[in-house]
This record gives C-alpha cells, sequence and structure tokens, in this order.
C-alpha cells in the first residue's frame, strides 16, 4: 500500500494486509497526532487496509508561539 | 469499531469518552459538544454578534463553521500577518471559505496598515516573531471588535491548545497567566470586548477531523515561525500521556479550571486595567505594548504616522 505522510512530506511503500494500528506502530508515529484517510474515509485503529489501499496521514498537531500572556 | 449510536462503520474513536462514531454522528456529536460549552459558560446568545478569528487553519475554520450551522451571527476576522507565501495562502482559505457560505470577512493587512509584517516588527523591536504575532492578534481582535460594535471575541483554542498552554505556565509557574486562563475573559473594561473559546472542550485530533468530514479546505502548512516552538513540544509529550492514559489533557484542564484556577483567583486580586494614552485601549501600563511596538518600527522605518488618537469606547 503507498502512504503519503502529509507533514514529513514524504511517501512510503508497505507490503501486505494489516490494521491501522500496525500502519503507525510501524511508522513510528502516535495516533493521538494523526488522523488515517483512506479515499474521503476516516479510518479507526482497527479498520483493516489491504495491499491495493492509497493512505494519507495527515498530521493534527499545529501551533506555535503564544509567548505573550492575554491582556 | 462500531458507531456507538447505530452500531455502522466507526469513523472517529473518542477514546477518552470511551466512544467512536460514524460520520454523520460524529458531526453531530462534536456540534452539541460546541453548543454546551457555549451555554454551560454563557458565552453569548443567537442575538449577539460574534468576531472570530480566523487565520485559515483547520480549528479557526471549524469554529466559524459549526457557529454558522448552529445559527449564530458569526462575522470572520482576519489579519495578514505578512509572511510571505504562507500569509497569502491563509488569506485565500479563509476567503474561498466566506464565499462559498456567503459569510461575512473582514480583513487587517498588517503591512499595509503598519507598514511592515509580524516578522519585521519582531526584527525592529527586539522580540521573537511569534511574540509579535501574538500581540498584534490580541490587540488588533479587541481593536476591530470594538469599532465594529461586536459583542465578543471568538478564538478556536482547543483542549490541546488550552492544556499545553496551562502545562507551560505551571512549569514556569506564571501565575499572572494561570488567573487569566479561562474559557470566557469577561470585560474589564469599557474598551475591551469579552473573548470566548467555544471550542475548549474538543480535542487537536477531533477539529482534524470535522474538518475532513465537512470537507473544509484549511491550510495545511504550519507558519514557518512556529518550528520548534514550545508550544509544540508540550503537545508532544501530552499525547505522548494521552497515548497511554486517554483523557490525560482534558483531566489536566478542567480539573484546572475547576479546582485550582478559583483558589488562584482568590489570592490574585486582578491587575489594574487603564486606557494607554495613545490608542485608548486598555493596557496596564501607561502606553500599551501594540502601540509601543508599532512605534518603534515606524521610528526605526523613518516613517511618521499622521493618525490620530482613538477615542476611548464609552
Amino acid at each position: 500500500m503507498r502512504i503519503r505522510i502529509r507533514h514529513q512530506r514524504r511517501e512510503v511503500e508497505l507490503h501486505g494486509p494489516r490494521r491501522v494500528r500496525e500502519v503507525l506502530d510501524q511508522l513510528g508515529l502516535n495516533p493521538e497526532t494523526v488522523l488515517v484517510i483512506r479515499k474521503t474515509e476516516l479510518l479507526t485503529l482497527d479498520a483493516p487496509v489491504a495491499e491495493e489501499d492509497e493512505l494519507e496521514i495527515r498530521p493534527v498537531v499545529s501551533g506555535g508561539g503564544r509567548a505573550v500572556p492575554e491582556v | 469499531m462500531r458507531c456507538l449510536k447505530c452500531r455502522n462503520t466507526a469513523a472517529v474513536e473518542v477514546r477518552r469518552h470511551h466512544a467512536a462514531y460514524c460520520g454523520p454522528h460524529f458531526l453531530e456529536w462534536f456540534e452539541h459538544q460546541v453548543q454546551r460549552a457555549i451555554d454551560r459558560e454563557r458565552m453569548f446568545t443567537q442575538s449577539d454578534r460574534i468576531l472570530v478569528a480566523v487565520s485559515g487553519g483547520k480549528d479557526s475554520l471549524v469554529l466559524w463553521d459549526v457557529l454558522l450551522r448552529l445559527g449564530y451571527r458569526a462575522t470572520g476576522l482576519h489579519l495578514n500577518l505578512g509572511i510571505g507565501e504562507y500569509s497569502r495562502l491563509s488569506q485565500e482559505k479563509c476567503e474561498a471559505f466566506a464565499r462559498e457560505r456567503a459569510a461575512e470577512l473582514l480583513v487587517v493587512d498588517l503591512p499595509a496598515t503598519y507598514g511592515a509584517g509580524v516578522e519585521e516588527m519582531a526584527r525592529l523591536t527586539g522580540r521573537v516573531a511569534c511574540s509579535a504575532c501574538g500581540l498584534s492578534k490580541r490587540y488588533l481582535f479587541n481593536q476591530v471588535a470594538l469599532e465594529h460594535g461586536f459583542d465578543v471575541v471568538a478564538t478556536a483554542h482547543n483542549l490541546d491548545d488550552e492544556a499545553a498552554v496551562l502545562l507551560g505556565n505551571l512549569i514556569s509557574g506564571n501565575v499572572e497567566a494561570l488567573v487569566r486562563q479561562a474559557p470566557v475573559l469577561e470585560r474589564t473594561h469599557p474598551a475591551l470586548v469579552r473573548k470566548v473559546k467555544p471550542l475548549y472542550r474538543i480535542a487537536e485530533r477531533e477539529t482534524a477531523a470535522y474538518a475532513v468530514l465537512r470537507g473544509i479546505d484549511y491550510i495545511l502548512d504550519e507558519c514557518p515561525n512556529s518550528v520548534g516552538a514550545r508550544t509544540l513540544l508540550l503537545k508532544e509529550a501530552l499525547n505522548l500521556l494521552e497515548r497511554e492514559a486517554p483523557g490525560t489533557k482534558q483531566s489536566l484542564y478542567w480539573n484546572f479550571l475547576e479546582k485550582l484556577r478559583p483558589l488562584l483567583q482568590a489570592h490574585r486580586p486582578p491587575a489594574e486595567v487603564r486606557s494607554c494614552l495613545h490608542c485608548g485601549q486598555p493596557t496596564t501600563t501607561e502606553v500599551c505594548a501594540f502601540c509601543r511596538m508599532t512605534e518603534r518600527v515606524a521610528a526605526q522605518m523613518h516613517v511618521r504616522t499622521l493618525r490620530a488618537p482613538r477615542p476611548v469606547a464609552p
């Protein structure tokens, strides 16, 4: 399966069916910090993914700054 | 995994609530959570005019979308911070969002208005970019709301933002900031508009899921200045805890609000707020930090502003 990791601007190939949780484990990604998308469908950690699937891994963490306290 | 409501295949798991939902039921749950936050904290009513601060990122566009769907009178306010391609794209996302929904969007262009974007302001005044940015945002959100008669300013800070800022303030022992951290900041000065955070009960992962399910087109790139920012490190630490113990972020923030903040408030009288001598906006010093910064920028650039002092609101 082809996996596009948006925040790392890279694509990886994994072979063989597995569950989303295993894909993220293998890529060293914390499930709390990403969404896994197949076409327009959001996948939960237990969802099975097949060899022919194309996945997008999208980061959910944003923000920086806030160095100055509120008025 | 099955949807808690209809038993169809789930799309989003909300581990801290021991729940999972299909797409339509997740959207319903999400909107209900926002409505609950608004009602619980008495943020605003259907008749209030709400100014939503929108950056073009997922959280702020999601907030604007939900408020419009819930029937609130929500106008967007976008600040063009003058950060090159990033700012151009961010503004484009906000404009496209507004156009598609026939919603009103106000835009303040920093370089056009003050002669410099936040990076240049920071450079000319010896600040870091995030400091100039945060200062500009707080000042201009309030100023625009005041001048255009909005009842409240809504920002899209979510549970992850609040938990990370709380952790940072606890680490540095910043009691003043801890006392001020809340889902609602009341009007403590005639020229200070109320500020609310309707997404404070919602995790960042959930706002991203909502954006995907609703097909909201937001800017995925991060601000180039946020690379290595401390908030991101704090979020990473909290997400490691969250992975092992779902609900950690929620417990941290909600327990703070319910148990710790009232104790701090009782022992800390609020700082005296007065009017800035130059612009009339609320400040704790004679001249507010934004006037000091922009005046220094103008002096460094050898520009004289002919702006008259702004009147203080009644």
